[in-house]
């Protein structure tokens, strides 16, 4: 097997780890703490990306679009459980999915709207566009990389929140038991508001950095979400630490299963058979993955403590 | 009372409907949701074009199009044209854009005994053993565009590449097709996820690409995972190194954006069709300058080929006076292929494929500086897809 190739997938499947953590540390703090599931995730991931396109083309610099899109998803957020979200706490799981299937589909025509459907290429400035060479012969794209390290950043910085700040004692607090939290009188509602807007922040985020590598376009997060939630339900609803685990391995694992799967066929099948067979199975690995999961550990790999 | 009023009503409706209308009706078929509606749009403009162009009439019959939509599934596809076939009773089925959602719905337009036009998609089958006689095609057998493809491989030298395309029927189909024609080495082949929730970031497979040290990459990505191709093979840093040799993957939908994003990468890169915008005929220059006029962009190969649909469909209806029941006066008619084509002159084969010119085209910038494609050479002449003879009509 040649290692350089194994380490580059290795890096691309990070990669993909990082955007799936983005995008379910927000979920796994608006379930595990809000109880609520929250399939309008994927439409703060699109908005975010959206955003960050029209202020990239407007400043004129991918890296101002990033900043100033972030409060502005975060705000989004925000508004959006001001507006909706906050009533649908006291309704059951069965209603949040209504609920929020409707907001993708309104956010959708909205982001059509806006935006027109034909979808925003947005374009990296030069010093991200090119590529970086690692050690002898791991050449891997400067961009891809800097995802890996902003979101290493980013989750080493939400631990820190989480544990190590009074907002994060209150989030993990809510996380095991959200009744006695509001029954010590803390103000459950801006908690729930800050939590959220600041779950908007990290989608959107990932929606930014995933739109230089493909587009912003409409319904780009209804594809990702699915995977999100395979991570916080292998990860463990609620805990931080296990969505950052499970992130990494779900994208490792699909990764490599893209890389290499096809190889293993052939060595068993038919190379006509194995070409068709293993883009399905690569496809299905990660759910594979959650099923043994769920019936080994249905509290997932890494649960909150105490509940 | 109000409800069986309705009902009696809607009853009637449906009853007089057909009876009273002097139109010939024709259903159309593509993508206007999910962000590949961005092609059903272009197909949309295009036909509504066309129309106009013919002042709305067949002989002395108003036509009416019927758009519907697949979503993007084959399964949706089907019950769209299980709606026009029943329901608006039209006679000409026309669109499609994918290949799944083709081979979905034929039984459903050929079983009701209806013409059916692929505007776009030529999936093996159709052209092959499920020919059939009330199916002609627009546009091209799947094969044919990467075979060409192929052959411009084999003439510049190109000792292997790697390949990578969707992971459904038309993306089998292109992948034969270069394999049937290119001489050199295949280093590695990646079939990707399709369809709705499609895979769109590829680095696995460009890591592979890269690694496997082939001369070039052939992909086919049509719709939205073309424009993500291109950059993530620009961002991987094979531009300049590995040659990106493309067919259905760069057009007039992904270029616009290109430019806004001013990728300049994309200017020079090569790929083969049918047609291109500044083909020299008198039907193409009346076609591409009215669309730009129109909608304000260059038309796209899927444009062109609706625009071809609609005239194809008017030969038909103008060749039996307006008479929708002769069906064999209106299948003869088609298979001269007797109107003005976008492409120039072409032939119908025994399977209704068309028997046409493909050209070698390269991204370049327009007088305006808007970017475009334009003709290099013609790498065939009058060609016919591999699998008509196959196919048991004469």
């Amino acid at each position: 097997m040649d290692l350089t190739l194994l380490v580059i997938q290795c890096l691309n499947g990070l990669q993909l780890g990082i955007l799936l953590f983005l995008l379910a540390s927000g979920l796994t703090l608006t379930f595990g703490i809000m109880d609520l599931v929250n399939l309008a995730h994927a439409s703060l991931y699109m908005v975010g990306a959206f955003i960050c396109a029209s202020l990239t083309f407007a400043t004129g610099s991918f890296v101002w679009g990033v900043v100033l899109a972030l409060p502005l998803t975060g705000l989004v957020g925000y508004a959006l459980e001001r507006g909706v979200i906050r009533h649908l706490y006291t309704r059951n799981h069965l209603d949040h999915v209504l609920a929020t299937f409707g907001l993708i589909l309104i956010f959708d025509t909205l982001a059509h709207l806006i935006w027109g459907a034909e979808g925003i290429a947005v374009p990296l400035p030069g010093f991200l566009d090119g590529q970086v060479e690692l050690a002898a012969g791991i050449v891997f794209p400067t961009f891809r990389l800097v995802i890996i390290v902003g979101g290493l950043l980013v989750a080493g910085g939400l631990y820190g929140l989480v544990n190590h700040t009074r907002l994060g004692m209150l989030i993990r607090a809510g996380a095991s038991n959200r009744t006695m939290v509001s029954a010590l009188g803390i103000d459950i509602q801006t908690l729930f508001a800050l939590v959220f807007a600041l779950g908007a922040v990290l989608a959107g985020l990932a929606g930014m950095l995933i739109a230089p590598i493909t587009e912003a376009s409409i319904g780009m997060g209804n594809e990702i979400i699915i995977t999100a939630f395979v991570v916080i339900i292998v990860g463990g609803i609620g805990s931080m630490r296990g969505a950052f685990l499970a992130a990494m391995l779900i994208g490792l694992i699909d990764t490599l299963g893209r890389s290499y799967i096809d190889d293993l066929f052939k060595a068993v099948m038919s190379a006509a058979a194995a070409e068709t067979a293993a883009p399905a199975v690569s496809a299905m690995l990660i759910y594979i993955l959650m099923a043994v999961v769920l019936t080994f550990r249905p509290q997932g790999l890494f649960p909150p403590k105490v509940r | 009372m109000l409800k069986t009023l309705l009902a009696g009503a809607a009853l009637a409706a449906m009853l007089v409907a057909p009876a009273g209308a002097a139109e010939v009706k024709v259903g159309f078929v593509t993508t206007l949701t999910t962000p590949a509606g961005v092609i059903g749009k272009d197909m949309q403009d295009a036909v509504n074009l066309a129309v106009e162009h013919i002042g709305g009439k067949m002989g002395d019959l108003d036509v009416n199009v019927i758009f519907e939509d697949d979503g993007f599934k084959p399964e949706t596809g089907k019950q769209a044209t299980d709606k026009l076939v029943q329901q608006d009773d039209v006679t000409f089925v026309a669109g499609f854009i994918w290949s799944h959602v083709l081979l979905a719905s034929r039984k459903s337009a050929l079983d009701a005994g209806k013409f059916l036009i692929s505007s776009n998609a030529g999936p093996s089958p159709i052209a092959g053993k499920l020919c059939h006689e009330n199916f002609f095609s627009t546009s091209w057998q799947n094969d044919q565009t990467p075979m060409a493809m192929g052959e411009v491989l084999n003439q510049q030298g190109v000792n292997s590449i790697y390949i990578m395309a969707p992971n459904y029927a038309a993306g089998k189909n292109m992948v034969a097709g270069v394999e049937r024609t290119f001489k050199g080495e295949i280093k590695g082949k990646d079939f990707t996820k399709w369809g709705k929730d499609a895979q769109l970031d590829f680095s696995a497979e460009l890591a592979k690409a890269k690694a496997s040290g082939a001369e070039g990459i052939f992909v086919f990505y049509p719709g939205k995972a073309g424009g993500a191709f291109v950059k993530q093979y620009q961002q991987a840093g094979l531009q300049g190194k590995v040659p990106l040799y493309s067919v259905f993957t760069v057009d007039s939908i992904s270029l616009p954006k290109f430019q806004a994003a001013n990728m300049d990468g994309v200017l020079g890169s090569q790929m083969t069709q049918f047609w291109a915008p500044d083909l020299d005929n008198e039907q193409n220059k009346k076609f591409v300058l009215a669309f730009k006029e129109k909608y304000g962009r260059y038309p796209s190969f899927y444009a062109a080929q609706s625009y071809d649909t609609i005239y194809l469909i008017k030969s038909a209806v103008e060749a039996v006076g307006g008479d929708l029941t002769n069906m064999d006066g209106m299948r003869a008619a088609m298979k001269k292929a007797d109107f003005p084509s976008v492409r120039g002159k072409f032939t119908y084969g025994n399977n209704h494929m068309p028997v046409q010119n493909f050209y070698l085209r390269e991204v370049v910038k327009d007088a305006d500086g808007v970017w475009t494609t334009k003709v290099v050479s013609t790498v065939y002449e009058n060609h016919q897809d591999p699998y008509a003879g196959e196919c048991s009509m004469q």
